[in-house]
């Protein structure tokens, strides 16, 4: 049984006028003196968008910034590996778009499961991120008359999409790292590569500092200061396979949440529809076919099932264009969590294509027939080479084979309408919140979110914070550091003592299937029941058979793996309890007992609309619960249809 | 499950393993049999990884992240070429079909002294940090820019910003270059910016600023043999490094910096 708390949690948001809400909130907001902002440190840790558009941005104001990566360079964060686009309601266009459409577009998207305050503020600040980006000469794609140019994704019917390319993420990450390369050059940004944070440390009620582990030398170190900022990124890793970089990790967040910081909706997870299929045992991850491609590509499979034909030999009236005839309104278009299943379920069927049966076509030959080669490679060339360079085939000739991947996680630690979590002084950003997304997000929403929070929003409630609570400084010499040191050391000790006989990645991609099998794209209750217990088992063999070689006193990336794996093992239990106890189906939460006749996603709005927010009772414990409310005014609760 | 005339390979790895900064390194031979050809470079050398562990020695360390080409963490000499044989690929995304069985294969880190060697086949590469720090950026805060479509861009400029900054920092250039020359890489960041109305303001500074300290991190001089263009995972053209050089004569001769 689950243990609820009795009292609603408060996302504080403000009320009243949903289009001016912000502002009247930003005017609410204390400030802090430019002469004092000096006075004032504030950790950030991960460099992705959301990390370094905040480390650039608080130190511009004035503060001492401390920013820290586990990657060799901030400008390696896994934002870069981002494809299609980022979204902003500039209506440049003249298709009917505005930021309540945006707003509206997002809400749905995230199947009614997102803070309506938190999804505003975003389409707001959608079209600042742009203009900010481009000031700092991000090479968006622009039309011959010299203006910027847009394209489609899905769960739109406007195009609202700003790209560079299929390397979008990659050019606003540079971006952002070169604003933060300019504070480290004025001695505003301190950097701290290859470090990765182990500890929240926490001083009378007040997040006031990290622990660290150097990466290269095995040095634990402690650093204070008066707020600390996570943009540590999503948790997809769990899977095992994802499209994630091999070194995204739960680890920062979780165990913020073991020190009291509350982990909201960890079961929304995202399940791209294109990505290349898995090639054999060794497969170590996967990789996305941007949702950029469906502007221009078809879907389909053979209307036969087991058809073993080569896909030139099947004609036109013996393919199942299964999108477009489900969802004729946003065809290949339709949102990521639909189309993902709508791919399972043609497999499953019988349908699919290629060796395993486990893919379906993505493909060109209209566009290239209507638009000719030059102009498809103009748009997707990068993509196209990817393609090839992992499967040998090209993509001009033959149809791209797709599968859905794990991709993105929506779930994340709670935060107010101030990204704040329950641990004051302790925000969160980006990918690593739970805020803006609901049970699913739509393409090109990820880019503009991570950079909302980190250039428009943490500017001016970190300051709230630091006016407010007037903190008394505090020295890492304080013992709640000692204990968070101590802490952290004898965990990484205690990996290194088991010298059992499994490697870490065999335990990794055993934790993988588990989830995958039973926590992925179709969950029931027996499957999670079954997943919870499967886990339990396998994080105790981790801890009494686990071999890693090597000290903890020089570079072992193997010992780093395992102590992610190691919170894996741990989170990926709540994940699958939250997916439990969320009997309903919703995004990218699909409860198999919860769907309509023609198979999408039955909500259950009386019982379940809420953020369900996980307070840390003890690994495999009874997590408690607290529901926020979650009511919707400006986008009232409706049927998500795509048809 | 494979992709049509997959094959196994067998290999005799040579690689570079050096147990820190200040030790010594040496080559060590390993055997690798059962290698499928659809395999990427990389889960090969996960392969050897998982088991060397099993046989009690510690894996070779490398560095990787994205495995998709784009973020530039991978990156090692295979068989002397930076990034291996393919043609504008990164080691991620080199894949074992292209070796033959019974193939020799010898994995070394980057060489060159601004990229000092930290562990096996991982080293550091802060001074390119440092480098974009001397004034790889556009000087522009957060807040107050104007809107977005107010410069217009014409499209082949941005195309030619866009070529430039599609440099994803790895370091095959200086890897590849006899004279271990940071020019590719810095050049792809001044015409970058130079190519848009956004760099103008700071172009001078940026230019003659960068390459002092693309000179004191101690990468060697450009003599023009092109082996960075070569090796470049990202297509970054020489004419860079020409715009470099027009760039800084322009900048040193006639702007005052």
């Amino acid at each position: 049984m689950t243990q609820v708390s009795e009292t609603p949690l408060d996302g504080r948001c403000p009320t009243g006028d949903i289009a001016t809400r912000w502002d009247r909130h930003k005017f609410d907001l204390k400030l802090v003196a430019p002469h004092n902002k000096r006075k004032n440190t504030i950790i950030v840790v991960g460099t992705g968008l959301a990390g370094g558009s905040a480390a650039a941005s608080l130190a511009e104001l004035g503060y001492n910034v401390l920013s820290f990566c586990i990657q060799d360079s901030p400008r390696r964060a896994h934002s870069i590996a981002a494809q299609g686009g980022i979204n902003a309601a500039k209506n440049y266009t003249n298709d009917g778009d505005s930021v309540r459409r945006l707003f509206y577009d997002t809400v749905k998207g995230g199947e009614w499961r997102a803070r309506e305050s938190n999804v505003y503020r975003l389409a707001t600040l959608s079209t600042s991120i742009i203009d900010q980006c481009v000031a700092q000469g991000v090479p968006f794609a622009r039309e011959y008359g010299g203006s910027l140019a847009n394209r489609s994704f899905g769960g739109a019917q406007v195009s609202r999409t700003f790209y560079c390319a299929g390397q979008t993420g990659q050019q606003l990450l540079i971006g952002a790292y070169q604003a933060m390369m300019r504070q480290v050059h004025a001695g505003r940004i301190k950097v701290f590569a290859r470090r990765e944070m182990l500890d929240v440390v926490v001083v009378d009620g007040v997040a006031r500092g990290i622990v660290t582990r150097d990466l290269v030398t095995g040095k634990f170190e402690t650093f204070s200061g008066d707020a600390v900022v996570l943009c540590t990124g999503g948790y997809g890793n769990a899977y095992y396979l994802s499209t994630m970089a091999k070194t995204c990790n739960v680890t920062a967040a979780w165990r913020a949440h073991k020190r009291g910081a509350y982990f909201a909706n960890p079961c929304y997870t995202q399940i791209h529809p294109t990505c290349i299929p898995v090639s054999g045992t060794h497969q170590s991850k996967l990789t996305l076919m941007s949702e950029s491609l469906r502007n221009d590509g078809r879907v389909w499979v053979s209307k036969t099932k087991g058809d073993t034909r080569s896909p030139d030999q099947i004609p036109e009236d013996e393919r199942d264009y299964y999108l477009e005839r489900r969802y004729p309104s946003y065809g290949n278009l339709a949102p990521r969590d639909i189309s993902s299943r709508a791919a399972k379920e043609r497999c499953d069927a019988g349908f699919g294509v290629g060796p395993s049966g486990l893919s379906v076509y993505l493909d060109f030959a209209a566009a290239i027939k209507r638009d000719g080669e030059d102009v498809v490679r103009g748009k997707y060339g990068n993509l196209f080479h990817m393609y090839e360079k992992i499967t040998a085939e090209n993509p001009y000739k033959v149809p791209m084979r797709i599968y859905p991947a794990v991709h993105y996680t929506m779930g994340g630690l709670w935060v107010d309408y101030n990204l704040q979590s329950n641990l004051p002084g302790l925000y969160v950003l980006g990918e690593a919140n739970f805020s803006d997304h609901g049970a699913n997000r739509l393409g090109a929403s990820a880019l503009m979110q991570g950079l909302a929070d980190g250039y428009f929003v943490i500017p001016y409630t970190v300051g709230d914070h630091i006016a407010t609570k007037k903190l008394k400084p505090v020295s890492t010499e304080a013992p709640e550091f000692g204990e968070a040191l101590t802490t952290a050391k004898s965990r990484v000790e205690s990996i290194l003592k088991v010298n059992g006989k499994r490697s870490v990645e065999q335990f990794h991609r055993a934790l993988g299937h588990i989830m995958w099998d039973n926590v992925g794209m179709g969950r029931n209750e027996k499957g999670l029941i079954k997943a919870i217990d499967s886990i339990k088992q396998l994080r105790e063999e981790f801890w009494s058979d686990v071999k890693v070689l090597g000290s903890g006193e020089t570079l072992n990336q193997n010992l780093e793996h395992a102590g992610r794996v190691a919170d894996f093992l741990e989170f990926s239990e709540l994940l699958a309890r939250d997916a439990l106890h969320r009997d309903e189906s919703c995004g990218g939460h699909f409860r198999e007992e919860h769907q309509t006749s023609e198979g999408e996603c039955q909500r259950d709005d009386d019982n379940f609309a809420y953020a369900a927010a996980w307070e840390f009772k003890g690994i495999g414990g009874d997590s408690v619960l607290h529901k926020e409310p979650l009511t919707f005014s400006d986008c009232p609760l409706g049927t998500r249809s795509y048809k | 499950m494979s992709h049509t005339g997959s094959k196994i390979l067998n290999l005799n790895l040579q690689i570079w393993r050096q147990a820190g900064p200040d030790q010594p390194g040496a080559l060590k031979a390993y055997q690798l049999s059962g290698i499928s050809t659809d395999m990427s470079f990389l889960e090969m050398l996960d392969i050897l990884n998982e088991q060397l562990i099993a046989k009690g020695e510690e894996p070779v360390a490398f560095d990787h992240d994205c495995r998709e080409g784009i973020c530039g963490t991978c990156g090692v000499m295979i068989n002397g070429q930076a990034h291996g044989p393919d043609n504008a690929t990164t080691t991620c995304q080199l894949h074992m079909r292209r070796f033959n069985d019974g193939d020799t294969i010898v994995i070394e880190p980057w060489r060159a002294k601004a990229f000092p060697v930290v562990r096996d086949l991982v080293v550091n590469r802060s001074a390119f940090d440092r480098i974009i720090q001397s004034g790889g950026y556009v000087s522009v805060n957060t807040g107050g820019a104007p809107d977005a479509n107010a410069i217009p861009v014409a499209g082949h400029k941005q195309q030619e910003a866009m070529a430039a900054a599609a440099c994803i920092g790895c370091g095959a250039c200086v890897a590849s270059c006899k004279n271990a020359s940071a020019m590719l890489f810095v050049s792809a960041k001044v015409s970058h910016l130079a190519s848009l109305p956004q760099g103008q303001t700071e172009r001078s500074k940026r230019v003659v600023s960068m390459v002092a300290t693309m000179d004191k991190e101690q990468f060697g001089n450009c003599t023009n043999t092109g082996e960075c263009e070569a090796a470049c995972p990202a297509g970054i053209k020489l004419t860079n490094i020409a715009q470099l050089n027009r760039e800084y004569m322009k900048a040193v001769l006639f702007s005052g910096e």
